[in-house]
């Protein structure tokens, strides 16, 4: 850092800025959600469902209404009775999607252990949880299921009524007959099954919300752990709450992580602020550990068939996959577009596939309602062809490395449209493999590695190369795949009077660096220096509009509307320098904040005087409007197509089951990089997560459909002495479309981990004819795979 | 239900509450003291999140009562940064880049700065094994262990 | 996150303490509350009444009396592992209560509320039994000792008795006895999926005594006779600790055992016998 700090103006795009947001996060005095307390507050509980799926008979509130300092005590039925649209909504269609009412509290049936019943509200978070107890439930338990496949092949009784079979969709993409005449000609086939657990996001804050309504104004002001606070605002006005959009301020302040769960709009948030509209009233709500793994939407949950057709000489011929995808008991945003629209587009992965078709059939189940978790359906699709390449270059006896890059779109392809119904911006992949490949030495280890079957001691190579679609997204092309909601990003880049920047973005941090890397973009295109730069996020009154922060969309998407606002801003301000120093405009030249004319250095004006200029407006162009303010909606042409190859290489005891990463290198091309210092933060933490998923995570249920990951000690958060340290490199292969040649790199290394780690210890396992373990691949599970209970 | 009178000394400020027994130590830091430094992450004495010192020695404040506390210095996060500025340790954190979101932060930091006080030129599997209590979702924990290598190199230099 | 209301009582002496849990029905003592807080929060156990004992003077101590080394009931998990007298005669104990946990949960959890709590995959239960560790207790009436392989009745079942506190440890000094403890630890909960403590006595490479005690694996420590049998006489060269280990996999019935999310009874009692042998051998390596 030595060498970057105290960067001008000028170069502090792609520098290791410090991060701006750090100190009151150190000092322990920012803000989160649980942080704010109100005059009179109260404190709300949910009490949910202990069945995985039961008739509600019956509900008495009496003995918990009369527990000193409860104030209320609401059911499903006060919610409908209240006249409130009450509908939780999905924000993607599908051909035949099935979507059943989501209600904020239930009234007929409870779907999954966790659905909220009743909520009481009292003077102290202990009181309301005691009072949680008293209310008496009658319930009729009817038979649950929670596999996928099982939902939608045996006789259960349906989560909905309206899905009598539990399909909530059934959904194909690609060419099953081109497929059928590849698999046909081809002289080989190779096929894997692969089941992919639940992953519970476990963002170190459980999700939270204090509202407070004014009766007299009838204003709802809302903090929430939220990644979309406009969108949370258009969905309490449209969906759950009824309350025009004009009197509902969210504020999302400091949120302590996310990674997908704390997008989607559930029914708690809702409950709340609707609780403190009835008693008028502060009401604070924060879930508990338990609450949060029974409610925080799930990630993947996935059971699928892969089949690769392929020549002798390695070329892959087609791709045909067929997945049933948990949806869990309630359609939940992104429910339906991410095991359907995020994951089969992804099929084709790095390489040149000329046939592809997927089938993906999403079940209801009585389960935790399943999202996009980090990596969202491109981690399950980039996971599904790296398995199905090594099985096949396994079945072909060639070296993965090898047949991997046999395959891959060459470089001079791109713009890529690939059989999966995606166009791939650019890409180097093969530059990509070679920088991974040029951390290890592949040819020495190879060798290590018949060195030490002899002696039984067993390491393993895993390479894994992904290409995912980030920078959500062009609206017009997602609203044609059925898309409710836009793609835009929106920001207000704004002078003041006094020469200071501020930016209002509509995306919305939770911990990954927005203040730092959006002032980098400002200070570059304005040449302001960065403590002149205020980046404000996270409240709707602030900030008009905005989409949010999922899909690795803030810096590409987000970032590049601050870029454009930035850019017309300078552009308004060279007409007032040309104006005031007498020249044209094309004469002026902008360098570092100067403006000064062309070949005369000293008639110059810093771009900060000239907003005092603007604000003044005593002397403006004619014409010309006072201020010095753009507000941008940015909508993308494309997708962003972030790419990079990782490597593992694991020794495993054969006797222990025990794995040992020895090495990870990660080479990501996010396209330009605006902080390098935050970029590898993310990838570090994105291979941290995808090597839980590979070794440690996973979410299941009992016989009785209950969660037996209930807490952080039965759920596997990977820890400090679990994870090795990681060796990072990036290549820099710029987004054509983008305004700052940026992709976005928040959920890269999630996508990476998992088949790389996967791909490693199933390489060591050769000896012991093993293609594939599923995940997670626990001591145990090596124990057993290579006989050790024989 | 009884309730107790107690004093406690946080960051060397002395402050006198009544809690109830069952009153969490971190519920009686943030709810009745204000000091929102200290977060509840898992509420099962997993995470560290709320970590605190009391009289010296690193403790998870949501497994602790309160009124067992009576009497006792207890350090938090905001008790850190001398005079405002932040002290070494939180200086490498910010320096490598060792927090994100920030929520297990404080206790990382009330970990890490206990383990240093007795370790010295620690390696970075003492490191790894120190902040063992102390989950993070974020970071994969590269750059905490470097952050606390950096603190530790640092503290060797000037002796 | 909360427990259940019950009253507090500060003890400001053992008398105090056994006198207040007489006097309240299901009172239960408390040190460090690191085994009962969180099965309280979560419901498992809801005593209306507890009796803080963390506060008494003089039980955090470890002194060498005679032939035994004395510890408090209150010593710390991390005060053991970071006792010198301990490292020395009775490393196993040591070694397990430097495995506890974390570095938070060592420095706040006590020895004497351990034990007594009786949590079935505790590390130093298994240095109890492989030490033979003498717990001392008070009651009422009258004190007494248990003998270590008495202690153990259950998961969360012990020899103390409702109105009993334990006092305090005694662990034998025994100048030709070495001693270790080898953990697989349960990576979710810190805890031991496996945890084995091994105590030899030598007459120079003959071993005249072994005691192997074990946590983690089943609902009660235990001890392992079988290994201690073919342990005993035998000269430790050679390959007699693999052998010796290799009775565990008969010696235990894996469907008794312990069986969760990470591991089942079947791998359990096979890292049952890799991490015995791990323990006698790192036992015998401090022979020097």
């Amino acid at each position: 850092m030595s060498d970057s700090e105290n960067p001008t103006a000028e170069d502090v795009f792609g520098s290791a800025v410090e991060r701006q947001e750090d100190v009151p996060l150190l000092k322990g005095e920012a803000q989160f959600t649980d942080d704010v307390s109100l005059p009179g507050m109260t404190h709300l509980a949910v009490r949910r469902s202990d069945h995985a799926h039961a008739r509600i008979v019956g509900i008495d509130t009496s003995s918990a209404e009369a527990m000193e300092d409860v104030v209320a005590v609401f059911t499903g039925q006060d919610v409908e009775d209240s006249g409130v649209p009450n509908a939780i909504p999905t924000a993607w269609d599908l051909p035949n999607l099935v979507q059943p009412q989501y209600k904020m509290l239930a009234t007929d049936k409870v779907r999954h252990e966790g659905d909220g019943v009743a909520a009481v509200v009292a003077e102290s978070p202990r009181v309301a949880r005691d009072a949680l107890e008293r209310i008496e439930i009658e319930y009729e338990q009817l038979d649950h299921v929670t596999e996928p496949s099982e939902a939608v092949d045996r006789d259960v009784p349906p989560v909905h009524a309206e899905a009598e079979d539990n399909v909530a969709f059934d959904f194909e993409l690609g060419d099953a007959e081109a497929v059928d005449d590849a698999f046909a000609e081809a002289d080989h086939t190779a096929s894997v099954d692969l089941r992919l657990p639940r992953i519970i996001p476990n963002a170190m804050e459980t999700r939270a919300a204090v509202a407070d309504y004014e009766s007299t104004t009838e204003e709802l002001r809302i903090w929430m752990t939220s990644q979309n606070p406009h969108l949370h605002r258009m969905l309490m006005s449209a969906a759950t709450l009824g309350i025009p959009e004009n009197r509902l301020q969210v504020i999302a302040p400091e949120v302590g992580g996310g990674f997908g769960s704390k997008i989607y709009h559930y029914p708690d948030e809702a409950v709340t602020a609707w609780s403190s509209m009835q008693l008028d009233r502060p009401v604070k709500w924060q879930a508990t550990r338990t609450e949060s793994y029974q409610t925080d939407c799930h990630g993947r949950d996935h059971e699928t068939t892969a089949e690769v057709a392929m020549d002798d000489d390695g070329t892959v011929r087609g791709l045909r996959v067929e997945t049933h995808a948990g949806i869990g008991a309630h359609l939940s945003q992104f429910g339906s577009a991410t095991p359907s629209y995020l994951y089969a587009t992804v099929l084709s992965g790095q390489y040149t596939i000329p046939a592809i078709h997927a089938r993906v059939v999403g079940a209801f189940t009585n389960t935790t309602p399943v999202d996009a978790y980090r990596g969202a359906g491109r981690a399950e699709g980039i996971y599904v062809i790296e398995r199905a390449m090594d099985v096949a270059a396994r079945e072909l006896d060639m070296d993965p490395v090898e047949f991997k890059k046999r395959n891959l779109v060459p470089a001079e392809e791109f713009p890529y449209e690939s059989a999966a119904a995606l166009v791939y911006d650019s890409g180097e992949y093969e530059r990509g493999m070679d920088t991974a490949l040029d951390h290890i030495d592949y040819e020495a280890l190879r060798e290590e590695q018949e060195e030490l079957r002899e002696e039984g001691r067993y390491i393993g190579i895993g390479v894994a190369n992904f290409v995912e679609s980030a920078g959500l997204s062009p609206s017009e092309a997602a609203g044609n795949l059925g898309s409710q909601a836009g793609g835009w990003e929106s920001s207000i880049v704004r002078f003041d009077s006094t020469g200071t920047v501020t930016v209002l973005a509509g995306t919305a941090d939770q911990g990954q660096g927005h203040r730092t890397t959006y002032a980098q973009i400002a200070a570059e295109e304005l040449g302001v220096p960065l403590e002149d730069i205020e980046v404000v996020e996270g409240d709707t009154d602030r900030i008009p509009q905005g989409m949010g922060t999922y899909g690795s969309r803030s810096a590409s998407v987000g970032g590049g509307s601050i870029a454009r606002g930035a850019r017309e801003v300078r552009e308004k301000a060279r007409r007032i320098a040309a104006h005031q120093l007498e020249a044209s405009v094309d004469d002026i030249e902008f360098d570092d904040g100067e403006f000064h004319v062309a070949g005369a250095p000293d008639r110059s004006m810093h771009i900060q005087g000239i907003a005092h200029e603007a604000y003044l407006g005593h002397d403006l162009p004619e014409g010309m409007d006072p201020g010095l303010e753009v507000t941008d909606f940015y909508d993308p042409e494309n997708f962003t197509f972030p790419f990079g190859t990782h490597v593992a290489v694991v020794e495993v005891d054969q006797d222990t089951g025990d794995i040992d990463i020895r090495k990870y290198v990660a080479v990501d091309d996010c396209g330009e990089i605006i902080n390098p210092l935050i970029v590898d933060g993310q990838v570090h933490g994105g291979i941290a997560q995808g090597i839980g998923a590979a070794l440690f995570e996973g979410a299941s249920y009992d016989e009785e459909g209950h969660l037996e990951t209930r807490r952080m000690d039965e759920y596997a958060v990977p820890h400090s002495t679990q994870l090795p340290d990681f060796e990072t490199d990036n290549t820099v292969t710029p987004s054509p479309h983008n305004p700052l040649g940026v992709k976005g790199v928040g959920e890269s290394a999630t996508i990476a981990a998992t088949p790389t780690i996967v791909a490693a210890v199933s390489d060591a396992l050769q000896p012991f004819d093993i293609d594939h373990l599923d995940i997670p691949i626990t001591p145990e599970t090596v124990w057993r795979a290579t006989g050790g209970n024989d | 239900m009884s309730r107790h009178d107690i004093s406690l000394t946080v960051n060397g400020t002395e402050h006198e509450l009544t809690v109830e027994p069952r009153t969490l130590l971190v519920d009686a830091l943030r709810e009745d003291l204000g000091y929102t430094g200290a977060n509840v992450g898992c509420d099962t004495g997993r995470c560290g999140a709320c970590t605190v010192r009391v009289d010296g020695d690193a403790i998870k404040s949501c497994t602790t009562f309160a009124v067992q506390t009576d009497g006792a210095s207890v350090e938090t996060v905001e008790g850190l940064a001398d005079d405002g500025d932040l002290d070494s340790l939180q200086a490498q954190f910010q320096e490598n880049h060792g927090l994100q979101c920030g929520y297990c932060t404080p206790g990382m930091l009330m970990t890490a700065d206990t383990f240093l006080q007795d370790a010295e030129d620690p390696s970075r599997d003492e490191i790894r094994e120190a902040i063992e209590g102390n989950l993070c979702r974020c970071t994969g924990y590269h750059n905490i262990v470097d952050a606390i290598e950096d603190t530790a190199g640092l503290a060797g230099q000037s002796q | 996150m909360h427990t259940k209301e019950f009253d507090y009582y500060r003890a400001d002496s053992v008398d105090d303490a056994i006198e207040q849990l007489e006097a309240h029905d299901g009172a239960e003592l408390m040190a460090g509350a690191h085994g009962l807080l969180p099965r309280m929060k979560t419901g498992e156990e809801s005593p209306p009444a507890l009796v803080d004992i963390s506060h008494l003077d003089g039980l955090a101590t470890i002194d060498r009396d005679g032939d035994t080394l004395s510890i408090g009931a209150l010593a710390t998990h991390a005060d053991i592992a970071e006792s010198q007298q301990l490292k020395q005669h009775s490393s196993a104990l040591s070694d397990a209560a430097g495995e506890v946990g974390d570095l938070q949960v060592r420095n706040g959890g006590t020895i004497g509320g351990n034990i007594a709590h009786g949590d079935p995959r505790s590390d130093p239960l298994a240095a109890v039994l492989a030490l033979d560790v003498e717990l001392s207790v008070q009651g009422p009436d009258s004190q007494r000792t248990i003998d270590a392989d008495d202690v153990f009745h259950g998961a969360y079942e012990t020899a103390v008795r409702d109105h009993e506190f334990v006092t305090g440890l005694g662990v034998p000094v025994q100048d030709d006895a070495v001693s270790a403890y080898a953990k697989r630890r349960n990576p979710l909960s810190g805890y031991a999926m496996v945890g084995v403590a091994a105590r030899l006595r030598l007459d120079s490479d003959t071993v005249t005594d072994a005691r192997i005690g074990v946590t983690g694996v089943a609902d009660t420590p235990f001890r392992l006779p079988a290994v201690e049998d073919a342990l005993e006489g035998e000269s430790v060269d050679g390959d007699i600790v693999e052998e010796a280990a290799g009775r565990v996999e008969k010696a235990v019935d894996p469907s008794e055992l312990r069986g969760d999310s990470q591991s089942s009874g079947e791998y359990r009692a096979h890292l049952l016998s890799v991490y015995t042998e791990k323990a006698v051998t790192a036992a015998l390596n401090r022979a020097g």
